[in-house]
């Protein structure tokens, strides 16, 4: 029983990890309709370049943190100028392999400018587990779900509050009704893809520390694929409940499942159970279902 | 006999319909397919063993690539699992030649045909899904199958999941050089090609592109999407089996790195630059694709070499990089620049030189 509470506890810690690197993937499928197969690369991209400025060139945490995001952003926007504009109107297998084709350029660029050896990204964050009840729990682990949970908090201020916010989702909703209304739809996307590089830079920064930096780090944005789908692609709460039930069920299979079979379940389990999703509510839990017409 | 049109002139309904209208192009096949099964000769005085390798497996890439444009280009269903479904297609044959002692055009339409009902049971969910979430139903497909081909040692036979096959062998004839080996795929080539051509000119390919085109329309003028669509994955895993079969007896080893996930985006990759909903531009694309890294590897190492005195080993690392730079480069310079690929152009340039030298 205590196994169990240790294994959903570091679940959910995990999984909130995980709800914050879909968080760039559902943003921008909500605003723009395009499923960006180079979130991972985007967040391996911002690790890299944190881990080279805190490692490398000593930069302190704070001015790090500030140009990594005000980086990741500027990046966000000349992609989606470059890269993602042409495409509006094309068909949905060239717009997925533009992305598929940036994550290669970004994988590419990073091993060429920094190399392919591993690097370790260091928090100043203490390394003795909390021990609270049953429940072991790392410091580093609660830190990334601060961070987490404060950056879902502050995109659910702004799209709430602020007047951007509310253009994001009226875009997401009918892009050419928010036209009519004078929302300038090409920005609002330009907008959509800084953001998703901010939460890039926040997924790099945390699960670059958790796992270090290297070219595996852009498999997290493998992983992220079960989490929105389950959670439905367009719901950003959708996104958060996913992460969490994936972490925790991942933790799971690892817990129970692994010594059964030998290892490896937590690569295989989550895609099984996606499937299964596809076949039974291909919209997630929380995603808009879509009505055709001809 | 090499005598071009300046115009439609057919006369009878039958001259209209014809596949090919002018002779030349008739002709132009038959010079092709005489050139490709003669090139041996002259690679085999050369004794160049290296070049005849490149071309099969151009070659065998382009018969997963065909496969693959069949789903994708006519049928407008996205897999990102080419790779897994050739993997299957490949042990399924390594299994039956190396443990049960079939033959290899037993093991290779065997794997065709396991693929096939793999490809469709992943294809179900394309009858409720389809787009985007079709491509995530399909990445999941490469992923499972490469865990479940991984880990169960039944099927992977143990260490580095690798199964060893002999040569194949028909009628006390051994394809056990380079240059026989080239003759078995290229009949299987051959076969595919056409094949697949005649398949998008009938019935099932016209279904297939109303499918692509409008699915609920499609439907309405009487298409069975439920048949169709399974059918489309069916033969596009067909092919990846073939293929996937034939990369096993030509290597006379089936391993599942030659097919793990970056396998099926290469293929993807192919179809998309060579040309959406072409056959023949998924042969380009996958000659492209083959060749691009060969010719990178002879660029860079000369330029090291002769221009900054930079010996092999020291650029090796940074080529594989600029490889994988490019190739993601030239995927995003394509969609952006020519999205209907090299076949697009092809057609361009035949358009150009149809009238030509009186293109008034």
């Amino acid at each position: 029983m205590e196994f169990l509470f240790d294994l959903t506890a570091n679940g959910l810690l995990v999984g909130l990890m995980y709800s914050l690197v879909a968080l760039g993937f559902v943003l921008i499928y909500k605003a723009t309709s395009v499923i960006n197969f180079a979130q991972g690369d985007l967040l391996m991209f911002a690790g890299y370049a944190a881990a080279v400025m805190t490692g490398g060139h000593g930069m302190p945490l704070w001015a790090m943190v500030l140009v990594l995001c005000a980086g990741m952003v500027v990046l966000g926007f000349v992609l989606e100028r470059g890269i993602l504009r042409p495409m509006v109107g094309q068909p949905v297998v060239s717009v997925i392999m533009v992305t598929i084709g940036l994550s290669f350029v970004l994988q590419g660029l990073v091993t060429i400018i920094w190399g392919a050896s591993t690097r370790e990204l260091a928090l100043p964050v203490r390394f003795e587990p909390y021990i609270v009840g049953p429940v072991y729990i790392s410091p580093i682990n609660l830190v990334a779900a601060v961070i987490a949970i404060l950056f879902l908090i502050g995109f659910g201020v702004f799209f709430t509050r602020s007047r951007l916010g509310v253009a994001m989702r009226a875009v997401a909703d009918d892009q050419q009704a928010s036209m009519v209304v004078g929302i300038k739809v090409p920005r609002v996307f330009a907008l959509s893809w800084a953001i998703a590089g901010l939460a890039a830079a926040a997924g790099g920064i945390i699960w670059g520390n958790q796992i270090g930096v290297d070219t595996f780090l852009a498999l997290v944005g493998l992983k992220v694929f079960p989490v929105v789908i389950l959670g439905g692609l367009d719901s950003i709460g959708g996104a958060i409940i996913g992460g969490l039930l994936m972490g925790v069920i991942e933790s799971l299979a690892a817990g129970y499942l692994d010594p059964l079979v030998g290892g490896g379940t937590k690569d295989f389990i989550p895609y099984v159970l996606m499937i299964l999703v596809l076949f039974i509510r291909p919209y997630g839990f929380f995603g808009h279902e879509t009505i055709e017409r001809v | 006999m090499i005598s071009r049109e300046s115009g439609v002139f057919q006369t009878s309904y039958e001259g209209d319909m014809a596949l090919y209208t002018l002779p030349l192009a008739r002709n132009t096949t038959r010079v092709v397919v005489a050139l490709l099964v003669l090139l041996p000769i002259p690679l085999m005085m050369a004794n160049n063993e290296h070049l005849m390798s490149i071309v099969t497996t151009i070659a065998l890439a382009a018969i997963g690539a065909i496969g693959l444009n069949i789903l994708v280009g006519y049928t407008g269903q996205i897999s990102i699992g080419q790779g897994a479904f050739m993997m299957v297609g490949g042990y399924t044959a390594a299994i039956l030649s190396s443990r049960y002692g079939m033959p290899f055009w037993f093991g290779i339409l065997a794997g065709g045909c396991t693929t096939a009902l793999v490809g469709t049971l992943f294809g179900i969910p394309s009858l409720r899904i389809k787009g985007l979430y079709l491509a995530i139903a399909t990445l999941a497909a490469q992923l499972i199958i490469e865990w479940v081909i991984n880990h169960v040692p039944w099927i992977s036979g143990g260490a580095q999941s690798s199964i060893y096959v002999d040569n194949p062998e028909l009628f006390g004839f051994e394809f056990n050089t380079e240059f026989r080996r080239y003759y078995l795929v290229l009949v299987v080539f051959l076969l595919a090609f056409f094949g697949a051509q005649n398949l998008v000119r009938g019935r099932i390919g016209r279904a297939f592109i109303a499918i692509r085109d409008r699915d609920i329309a499609a439907e309405i003028i009487g298409v069975n999407l439920f048949r169709y669509k399974l059918l489309a994955f069916a033969i596009s895993s067909f092919y990846a089996g073939v293929a996937g079969a034939l990369w096993t007896y030509y290597l006379r080893i089936a391993n599942y790195e030659n097919f793990v996930l970056v396998v099926s985006i290469e293929y993807l990759a192919m179809i998309i630059i060579g040309g959406l909903g072409s056959v023949l531009g998924a042969v380009f694309g996958a000659i492209f694709i083959k060749l691009f890294p060969i010719a990178l590897d002879l660029t860079v190492v000369s330029v090291s070499e002769g221009v900054f005195g930079i010996p092999y080993q020291d650029v090796a690392n940074f080529l594989a990089n600029m490889q994988l730079f490019l190739f993601g480069a030239l995927i995003i310079f394509f969609l952006t620049v020519e999205p209907e690929g090299l076949a697009r152009m092809w057609e361009h340039v035949k358009r150009y030189f149809r009238l030509w030298p009186y293109s008034y």
